[in-house]
């Protein structure tokens, strides 16, 4: 379980101080899966990015299981079990893809463990184990990669920024079956998703919008989903392929 | 039977992979000596008569084969300068593992200077492999300064892969290359320098068949105080097509220095270089840190991956 306490986030911005993140509580329980929604800008980001503690909040406290974590660096965190899953995929030079989910396992494993992993998220293992993370991968292929590191590394608190971001309509219908597996194997962790893709939201458990910095509404998907449903917080993928698909 | 020293187990372990004596034809010099020679039906190593180096003659057509010519000293003080030449008959593809390490517990500087002809017959493969290495912790320096030469006739190909990652203190390597028509030159560059190291390396390609190409990358980082200069010149004489890239990672103190140079001589030459230095980018590290690793063990990984 995590706890948020009143965090606060500012940054300096032309000699002003500028509040991203204003007074947030909020707490994300064991075995569920949490989508934070809400409008571009409002600070889902920074709030996914102050968990993995990337960004250090201004004030406030972050508790993972009775544990206070604020002080904690990157790599403690990671340690206590906090994923996270980038927005924008790190490219590397020479870091190849069994490299990348080895490093996420923190032991020495074998190339067919790791292939599991590649096979979880829908990559044909085979073709990809030897490949570098870097710009020769499709948005699509890094994202899943990416998440793969976050499986492979076995979090109790798996972070996951915006996963939509960035990749073709065929890769996300892709992701959403790797999240619902997520989903049904989530017993003893718990999910966060950073989203406004509707069907993202469609498979949590909790909905918590975010708006300006403040938490502006929060409640299970069966309450949520009826007022957000064709807003920005609840965005649907492209109606062209879905037509696509029903014509057939 | 070869009798060789823990040490020199060791730098021939770090230098040519070899655990024991190699399949193949072979050539050790330790200390300034031979300590083992093998020839085969298609290989000759002949010492030359003025005691300066060997000759390596492959004959046209061997397919297959391999020559390890390791170079250890483990003796404070040496200075030795060796020319090995290497002629590579027609239609032949080989492997050639070169590569020197240094041992040097002294106060005195170390140093190898190893002059390689390479004449690549027509049509001829040749892959050729170069490790660099530097142990001990005399005061004395550990110098290597190699110079190789590549003469490629009509259609051949080389393709080279040179390392030097750690502790040799300084070096100056010169690299020329002149490629008939349709020959081919690939050269992959790695090299790591710390401390108060110094490294230099220049290449001339001299690109003068219609149809030949090369392309000359290297990757390298400067740590400490080290510095690195990166120098590849090439020259397009005829309707070929060059590439050359240099891309660095600069760490601490160091220093890096690249000077990519085109000069096209002829209209049909394609010629392009890239060059990049910088630090490694800070998503990176946080990246690996997110999957627990520390900062520093993230900047390992990152380098081990770069220079890979």
């Amino acid at each position: 379980m995590l706890e948020l306490q009143d965090i606060y986030f500012n940054v300096k911005a032309d000699d002003a101080k500028k509040e991203i993140i204003n007074g947030i509580s909020l707490t994300i329980p064991d075995d569920k899966l949490v989508v934070i929604t809400g409008p571009n800008g409002g600070g889902k980001s920074t709030l996914a990015r102050l968990i993995a503690g990337i960004e250090k909040p201004t004030s406030g406290r972050i508790i993972l299981h009775g544990e206070d974590i604020t002080e904690m660096s990157i790599t403690d965190r990671a340690k206590k079990g906090i994923g996270f899953a980038f927005q924008q995929p790190v490219k590397f030079k020479g870091i190849q893809v069994f490299d990348l989910i080895r490093l996420a396992s923190g032991k020495r494993i074998s190339v067919s463990e790791a292939c599991t992993y590649l096979s979880a998220v829908g990559l044909c293992a085979r073709d990809y184990i030897n490949r570098e993370v870097n710009g020769s991968l499709s948005g699509g292929e890094l994202k899943r990669i990416e998440i793969a590191t976050v499986l492979a590394k076995g979090s109790v608190l798996s972070v996951f920024d915006e996963p939509e971001a960035g990749i073709d309509l065929w890769s996300f219908q892709n992701l959403i079956e790797v999240f619902e597996s997520m989903r049904k194997n989530i017993k003893g962790s718990s999910i966060l998703i950073i989203s406004h893709q509707e069907r993202i939201l469609n498979i949590a458990d909790e909905i918590i919008v975010l708006k300006d910095g403040k938490l502006t509404a929060q409640g299970s998907k069966e309450e949520m989903m009826p007022q957000l449903t064709g807003t920005s917080s609840a965005v649907r993928e492209c109606s062209m392929l879905s037509g696509a698909k029903e014509v057939r | 039977m070869i009798q060789i020293d823990e040490i020199q187990k060791r730098l021939l372990k770090e230098v040519a992979d070899l655990h024991q004596v190699p399949e193949g034809a072979y050539n050790i010099r330790s200390n300034g000596k031979a300590i083992g020679r093998a020839s085969t039906a298609n290989i000759d190593i002949i010492p030359k008569e003025n005691g300066s180096g060997i000759d390596i003659r492959i004959k046209p057509g061997t397919k297959n084969e391999s020559v390890h010519i390791p170079v250890v000293m483990s003796q404070s003080g040496l200075k030795e300068l060796v020319y090995n030449d290497f002629y590579i008959g027609e239609g032949a593809d080989v492997v050639i593992v070169a590569g020197c390490g240094i041992d040097n517990c002294g106060p005195e500087d170390s140093e190898h200077d190893g002059i390689h002809r390479f004449y690549v017959g027509r049509g001829a493969n040749v892959k050729y492999v170069e490790k660099h290495y530097g142990s001990g912790h005399g005061t004395g320096k550990r110098i290597l300064n190699p110079g190789t030469e590549v003469y490629m006739e009509e259609d051949s190909s080389m393709e080279m892969e040179m390392v030097q990652i750690k502790g040799v203190d300084d070096t100056n390597r010169t690299t020329k290359a002149e490629l008939a028509n349709g020959a081919r030159l690939v050269v992959r560059e790695r090299l790591m320098t710390h401390g108060e190291q110094t490294a230099i390396s220049t290449y001339l390609v001299d690109l003068n068949g219609d149809g030949s190409s090369a392309d000359v990358v290297s990757r390298s980082v400067a740590r400490d105080t080290s510095y690195q200069k990166f120098d590849a010149k090439l020259v397009g004489n005829a309707a070929c097509s060059g590439h050359t890239e240099c891309d660095s990672i600069i760490m601490d103190k160091g220093r890096i220095l690249a000077v990519p140079g085109l000069e096209a001589n002829s209209v049909d030459a394609a010629l392009v270089h890239e060059a990049a230095i910088g630090k490694i980018a800070g998503d990176q590290i946080i990246k690996l840190m997110t999957l627990g690793l520390t900062e520093a063990e993230a900047e390992e990984q990152i380098i081990n991956g770069f220079l890979k």
